[in-house]
C-alpha cells in the first residue's frame, strides 16, 4: 500500500513539466547569500518556485537549509540578495507582514492551551465571530483526522498526532506558502512513512505551495514535485526526483541521491571512459579527451547476465565477466560484491533482484558477466 | 575574516523593517534598561567617582584687587595664595576639604570691616574656578566687584582632583586598614566551617538513608526567613554579659570575632547547603560502581570520587559564604563590640562621622572580592554544567544503619543549633525579662513605647515587601523576556544581560551609599525620591536583581524558541502570546521570582539603612535600632515578626501555588 504511495509521488512530478506550470514565479530567491560572522551560509542561491508546487530542499546537515528557509521567513535576514512572493518584494518585510505558515522540527506547539486552542491561536483575532472560529477549527481537525482530540493537551498526543496539529494551525489562517522545517525526522520510521503519505495529500487538497526541509533522500524524492539539492551553501541542481535520481548534475548530487559505484578514470572520446584496465561507453558529455574523470554507476544499474551468454543482450557493450565475492541479502534485493582483474583493485557493487539471483544461480565464489548499461555510466569531471 | 565577507557581492545588506512588535518590545527592553542604569550604572558610578575625589582650595586660582577708601583706584591684581603668605591667616591643613568646602577671604585683611567703603574686584585665574557670592556661583576670569559688607559673604569653592588619595589615606590609618584584615580573617574562618558543616549535612542528605530528611531541609532554610542581626541578637542572650549560658564561653567575650564567626555559620549555612548540595545530588552512579568493583575502602572512595565531584560546589559556595560575610552588616553591627569589620566602617564613617569620600573608598574595597567571587562562580557554573551534560546515572544509596543512624545524629545536631537560636529569641521575646522574670509577656511587643519606629516600622515593610515583590516580579520578568526572545539588537541585549549580572557583585552596603550619593543630590531630577518608599522598593528589587533574573531566564529557556516566530507567522502579537502562554507556562517561576523578593525585602538592612526616612522606617532597621538603643528583647519581637510574617508569606505562597498551578497547570501531567 505504501508502495503505490511512493510511485504517485513520483507521478506527480508529470505535472510539472515547464510548460505546464500553471503559474511560474510564485516565489523567486535572487542571489541570496548569507553569513554567520565569518562564515558563509548561503553563496548566491538563486531559486523560483512556482504556484501550488510542492519543492524539497535536499542536503547534507549544516548545507544551509534551514538558513534559506529562514531567510524566507524573514526570520533570519539575509545578508545579500532578494526574495519576491507573489509579485510582492518580501526581502526586508518582519515574519508577521509575510504570507506563510511554519511548521518546525519541534512542532512548537502551545504546551498550556488544548489542541482546538491552539488550532484557534492564528484565527482569533479580525474579530471574527467565534462560531466560524470553532466551524473552522473542527474543519481543520477533520482534514487532519483528528476530531476526537479537541479537548486534550499537547503532551497527551503522539508525536505524529503533534505533528498534524502544528500543521494545521499552520494552514488555519490559509497562508499563500508552507514552510516546514524537517517535520518528521522526530517521529519514528513507521510514522515517518505514513505521515509522507498525508502531509502530500493534505497539500495537493488545499494547493498550497509548500517547501519542506530534509535531509532524508527517500522522503525528497517520494513527497517533491521538484527537489533542490543544497551543498555548502549553493544549489547543486533543481530538478524532478526523477530527474535528479536519474541525470545528476553533479558528482556530489548523484553521491547524494542513491547509491553509487565510482572509479576514477580517464576521458578517451566524448563516449568512451577508460577505467584501470578497461575502457567502458559511457552517456556521451562535453568533458574534453585527457582530463580525469569520475565514472559513476548505480548499483541498481548493473544487468547481470550468466557466462555461458545465453541470455540475449541486445547491445554488446560494457560487458565484464566478474567474480562474485559476496553476497548479502537485504530484503528485497541481494547486495553483491564484484571483482574482475579488469577493474583492478576495485569492486562493483551491484544490486540484483532476488529473481535474477535465481534464474542465473549467482552465488558466492562463482563467476558471471555484469553489463554496465552505457547511458547510465555517467562522467563527472574531477573537481579541481 | 575580511577575505570571506569581500567574498559577498558588493551591495548593501538589506535592513529588517522593524514590526510594530519589535518597537514596542524594544521599547520594553529600553525602559527596563533605563531602570537599570538609573539605579543601578549611574549609582555606582557616582560611588566610584566619589572614592577617587578630593578636594582642596587652590589659592593660585584666585586673583582679588583691593581698592582704596575711595572706592574707584583699585590696587594691584594679586593672587590669594601670594596674600595670604603676607597674611598667614589660613593654614595649610584648612585647604584639604571635603566636596561642599567653603572657604572666606576676609581673614586676609588684617583691617577689614565690613561698614568700609573699600571695594573688592575677585576672579578666577583658571576658568574652573569656583566662588560664590552670598549663593550666587560665579565661574571663570571676568572680575566681580563687590563692597565691603557683601565681600564678607564670598566664599572660594575647592577644586577637585582624581586620584587614589583617599585610599591612601585610608591606608594610613591603621585602625580602618585593620578592619580589611579583620573581615578577611572572619570570612576566612567562617568559610572553613560552614562549608565543612554544609557538606556533612549535604552528604548525610544526599548519600544517607536516614529518615526526617525533608524535615531537615525545612530546619535548614529557616536562617533564610530572619534579618542576619537576630543569630547576633540570640548570641547576645546565650553567651553574652547576662546570659544563659555565659560559663561556656571559660572567660572569653562572644561580643567579637567568636559571635561574628557563630552568627555567621548560622546565617550562610543554607546558601552553602543549597549549592553543596546541588552538586552532591549530580553524582554519577557509575562512578561509585566502578570504585566498589576495584574494592576501594569507604574512605578512599570518599576522597577519590565525591569530594572531586562536588568540588566545583564547594569553590561555589565558599566565595559566596566569604562574601556574605565580610559584606554582611548586621550581624557585627549586633555582636562585633569593639571588633571592627569593613561593612561596619562604611556605616560609622558616612552615619557616624558622615565622612562620604571615606565611605566610598571602603565601599570600593568591599566590590573587589565581590566581584572575585562573582567571576570565580560564573567560571565555575559553566564547569559544572558540563558535568552535568554528560550523561550520568543517578546515584541511589543503600541502607546503612550506622551509617544512616550517625547522618541523623549529626543533622539532629545542627538543627538543634538552628532552632535553639531561633527559640532563644522567640522566648526571650515573649517573657517580662530574660532571663530574671520568665512570666510570660507581650510587652515587648508593644513597639510603639519604643525608638525605632514601632509598629508603623513593620507595616512599612509589608508594604515594602509586597511592593517590590510585585513591581520587582514584573520588571525582572520582563526584562528576563525580552532578553531571551527578542531577535537581533545584539549589543543591546548583551549590555541589558551585563546590567541585570551585576548586582550580584554589590554588596547592600555599597548600593545603599551608592544611592546617597546618586539620589541625594538636588541637582539630581530624581531627587525627590530620597527619603520616600519608592527609593527602598527600587533599592531592594535592584539589590536582588539577579538571582531573580536568572529564575527568570532558566525559566524561559525552558520554552521552545520557535513560539515567537510560530505567533508572528500567525499574525498575532507577542502580547498575546505572552500572556497566553509565556507567562502561564513560566507562573511556577514567577511565584518562586516573587517569594523570593518578599522574604529579602522583609530581612534586607544593609542597603535600605542608608535610606530609610522617618515616615518609612523598616522592620529590620527598627531591630537594629532597638537592638542599638538597649532594647534588645524588643528587637528579638520585632526579628520574630518578621520570621512569623516570612512563614506566612510561604505558607501563602505554597497554597497559592497549588490552586493556580492546579488550574493552569493540568496539561503538565499525561
Ligand atoms: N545563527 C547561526 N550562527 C552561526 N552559524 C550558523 C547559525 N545558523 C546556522 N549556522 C551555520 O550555518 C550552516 C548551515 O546551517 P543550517 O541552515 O541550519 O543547516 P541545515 O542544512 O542542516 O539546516 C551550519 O554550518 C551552521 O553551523
Ligand atoms: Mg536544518
Amino acid at each position: 500500500m505504501k508502495h503505490e504511495t511512493v510511485t504517485g509521488a513520483a507521478a506527480a512530478p508529470m505535472h510539472f513539466e515547464p510548460q505546464a506550470a500553471p503559474k511560474p514565479g510564485y516565489l523567486v530567491i535572487d542571489q541570496l547569500w548569507k553569513v554567520f560572522g565569518d562564515f558563509v551560509a548561503l553563496k548566491g542561491v538563486s531559486l523560483d518556485i512556482r504556484e501550488g508546487e510542492f519543492v524539497c530542499f535536499l542536503g547534507p546537515s549544516g548545507c544551509g537549509k534551514t538558513t534559506l528557509l529562514r531567510a524566507i521567513a524573514g526570520l533570519d535576514l539575509q545578508s545579500r540578495g532578494s526574495i519576491r512572493q507573489a509579485g510582492r518584494d518580501i526581502s526586508s518585510l518582519p515574519p508577521s507582514k509575510r504570507d506563510y505558515g511554519i511548521v518546525f522540527q519541534s512542532y512548537a506547539l502551545f504546551p498550556n492551551l488544548t489542541i482546538e486552542k491552539n488550532i484557534a491561536f492564528g484565527l482569533e483575532n479580525a474579530r471574527r465571530p467565534k462560531q466560524e472560529i470553532q466551524a473552522r477549527v473542527a474543519e481543520l481537525l477533520a482534514l487532519v483526522g483528528l476530531s476526537e482530540q479537541a479537548k486534550k493537551y499537547p503532551a497527551q498526543l503522539s508525536g505524529g498526532q503533534q505533528q498534524r496539529i502544528a500543521l494545521a494551525r499552520a494552514m488555519a489562517v490559509s497562508p499563500g506558502l508552507l514552510l516546514l522545517d524537517e517535520p518528521l525526522s522526530a517521529l519514528d520510521a513507521k510514522v515517518r512513512v505514513h505521515l509522507r503519505h498525508e502531509i502530500k495529500e493534505l497539500q495537493r487538497k488545499l494547493g498550497v505551495t509548500t517547501i519542506m526541509v530534509t535531509h532524508d533522500q527517500e522522503e525528497a524524492l517520494s513527497m517533491a514535485d521538484r527537489i533542490v539539492v543544497m551543498n555548502h551553501g549553493v544549489i547543486e541542481q533543481i530538478g524532478t526526483p526523477t530527474e535528479i535520481y536519474r541525470h545528476p548534475s553533479t558528482l556530489f548530487v548523484a553521491d547524494f541521491i542513491g547509491e553509487t559505484n565510482q572509479f576514477p578514470a580517464r576521458m578517451i572520446r566524448n563516449d568512451t571512459v577508460g577505467l584501470a584496465g578497461t575502457e567502458l561507453a559511457c552517456a556521451s558529455c562535453e568533458v574534453a579527451a585527457g582530463s580525469d574523470v569520475n565514472a559513476v554507476i548505480r548499483p541498481v544499474d548493473i544487468i547481470p547476465h550468466a557466462l555461458d551468454g545465453r541470455e540475449d543482450i541486445k547491445t554488446p557493450q560494457n560487458l565484464i565477466d566478474v567474480t562474485v565475492t559476496e553476497m548479502e541479502f537485504l530484503g528485497g534485493f541481494w547486495r553483491c560484491r564484484l571483482s574482475s582483474p579488469r577493474l583492478g583493485e576495485r569492486v562493483l557493487i551491484a544490486d540484483f533482484s532476488i529473481n535474477a539471483v535465481r534464474r542465473l544461480g549467482i552465488e558466492k565464489g562463482g563467476a558471471m558477466r555484469a553489463e554496465l548499461p552505457q547511458n547510465r555510466v555517467l562522467v563527472f569531471p574531477k573537481a579541481a | 575574516m575580511s577575505a570571506v565577507v569581500s567574498a559577498l557581492p558588493a551591495g548593501r545588506a538589506p535592513r529588517l523593517q522593524l514590526s510594530s512588535d519589535d518597537v514596542v518590545r524594544r521599547g520594553l527592553m529600553l525602559v527596563i534598561a533605563l531602570y537599570l542604569v538609573l539605579a543601578l550604572a549611574a549609582p555606582l558610578y557616582v560611588l566610584l567617582s566619589k572614592s577617587m575625589s578630593t578636594y582642596r582650595f587652590d589659592l593660585n586660582a584666585f586673583e582679588i584687587q583691593r581698592s582704596d577708601d575711595s572706592g574707584t583706584a583699585f590696587g594691584p591684581a594679586r593672587t590669594v595664595a601670594a596674600l595670604n603668605a603676607d597674611a598667614k591667616a589660613i593654614t595649610d591643613a584648612e585647604l584639604d576639604t571635603g566636596s561642599d568646602g567653603r572657604l572666606s577671604l576676609t581673614k586676609l585683611y588684617e583691617d577689614f570691616s565690613f561698614r568700609s567703603p573699600v571695594k573688592y574686584r575677585i576672579r578666577g585665574t583658571t576658568n574652573d574656578a569656583a566662588f560664590l557670592v552670598g549663593s550666587d556661583l560665579k565661574r571663570g576670569t571676568d572680575w566681580v566687584e563687590v563692597d565691603s559688607n557683601t565681600f564678607r559673604r564670598v566664599v572660594l569653592r575647592p577644586g577637585r582632583s582624581v586620584g587614589f588619595d583617599n585610599f591612601v589615606a585610608y591606608f594610613s590609618t591603621p585602625s580602618l586598614a585593620q578592619a580589611i584584615w579583620n573581615s578577611v580573617l572572619m570570612g576566612a574562618i567562617s568559610t572553613v566551617l560552614v562549608i565543612a558543616i554544609a557538606f556533612g549535612l549535604a552528604y548525610a542528605l544526599n548519600r544517607s538513608r536516614m529518615r526526617f530528611k525533608g524535615l531537615f531541609r525545612l530546619v535548614m532554610t529557616v536562617p533564610i526567613l530572619v534579618p542576619s542581626l537576630l543569630p547576633g541578637i540570640a548570641l547576645v542572650y546565650l553567651f553574652g554579659n547576662q546570659g544563659l549560658l555565659k560559663g561556656w564561653m571559660m572567660g572569653h567575650s562572644i561580643y567579637g570575632p567568636i559571635g561574628i564567626v557563630i552568627g555567621s555559620v548560622f546565617f550562610t549555612l543554607p546558601h552553602a547547603l543549597l549549592i553543596i548540595s546541588t552538586s552532591l545530588s549530580v553524582a554519577d552512579a557509575r562512578h561509585y560502581e566502578a570504585a566498589a568493583a576495584l574494592r576501594a575502602s569507604k574512605w578512599r572512595t570518599f576522597w577519590t570520587v565525591t569530594v572531586p565531584g562536588a568540588r566545583y560546589g564547594v569553590i561555589s559556595a565558599a566565595f559566596v559564604v566569604f562574601t556574605m560575610v565580610i559584606t554582611d552588616f548586621g550581624l557585627p553591627k549586633v555582636i562585633g563590640g569593639q571588633y571592627n569589620m569593613l561593612a561596619v566602617d562604611i556605616y560609622k564613617q558616612v552615619i557616624g562621622q558622615q565622612n562620604f569620600e571615606m565611605g566610598a573608598v571602603v565601599s570600593v574595597l568591599l566590590i573587589i572580592p565581590a566581584i572575585a567571587a562573582f567571576f570565580v562562580d560564573r567560571i565555575i557554573q559553566k564547569k559544572q554544567v558540563a558535568l552535568l551534560s554528560a550523561r550520568s546515572v543517578p546515584y541511589e544509596p543503600k541502607p546503612n544503619p550506622g551509617f544512616d543512624w550517625g547522618c541523623f545524629a549529626y543533622c539532629t545536631l545542627i538543627a538543634a543549633f538552628i532552632l535553639t537560636m531561633i527559640g532563644v529569641c522567640q522566648l526571650a521575646a515573649m517573657v517580662k525579662f530574660w532571663p530574671y522574670d520568665l512570666t510570660p509577656s507581650l510587652k515587648n511587643f508593644r513597639f510603639d513605647l519604643m525608638d525605632g519606629g514601632g509598629w508603623a516600622s513593620y507595616y512599612n515593610s509589608i508594604e515594602m515587601a509586597l511592593l517590590t515583590a510585585v513591581f520587582g516580579t514584573i520588571i525582572v520578568f520582563t526584562g528576563a523576556y525580552m532578553v531571551e526572545k527578542s531577535d537581533g539588537f545584539r549589543a543591546g541585549r548583551s549590555l541589558f544581560q551585563f546590567l541585570a549580572m551585576l548586582p550580584m557583585a554589590v554588596p547592600g552596603m555599597v548600593l545603599g551609599l551608592a544611592y546617597i550619593f546618586f539620589f541625594n543630590n538636588p541637582a539630581n531630577p530624581l531627587h525627590a525620591l530620597y527619603g520616600s518608599m519608592a527609593i527602598l522598593v527600587i533599592c531592594t528589587i535592584t539589590h536582588f536583581y539577579t538571582v531573580s533574573h536568572l529564575t527568570a531566564l532558566t525559566a524561559l529557556k525552558q520554552m521552545d524558541r520557535e513560539f515567537e516566530p510560530v505567533a508572528a507567522s500567525l499574525k498575532q502579537p507577542f502580547h498575546k502570546l505572552f500572556f497566553r502562554v509565556t507567562l502561564p507556562v513560566c507562573l511556577p517561576a514567577i511565584l518562586d521570582i516573587s517569594i523570593y523578593l518578599f522574604v529579602n525585602a522583609m530581612t534586607t538592612v544593609s542597603a535600605v539603612v542608608f535610606l530609610y526616612s522617618t515616615q518609612t522606617q523598616l522592620a529590620s532597621v527598627a531591630v537594629l535600632n532597638m537592638d542599638d538603643a538597649g532594647d534588645v528583647a524588643p528587637a528579638a519581637a520585632m526579628g520574630m515578626m518578621i520570621f512569623y510574617t516570612n512563614i506566612a508569606a510561604r505558607l501563602i505562597h505554597a497554597a497559592v501555588s497549588r490552586v493556580l498551578l492546579s488550574r493552569t497547570q493540568v496539561w503538565r501531567g499525561r
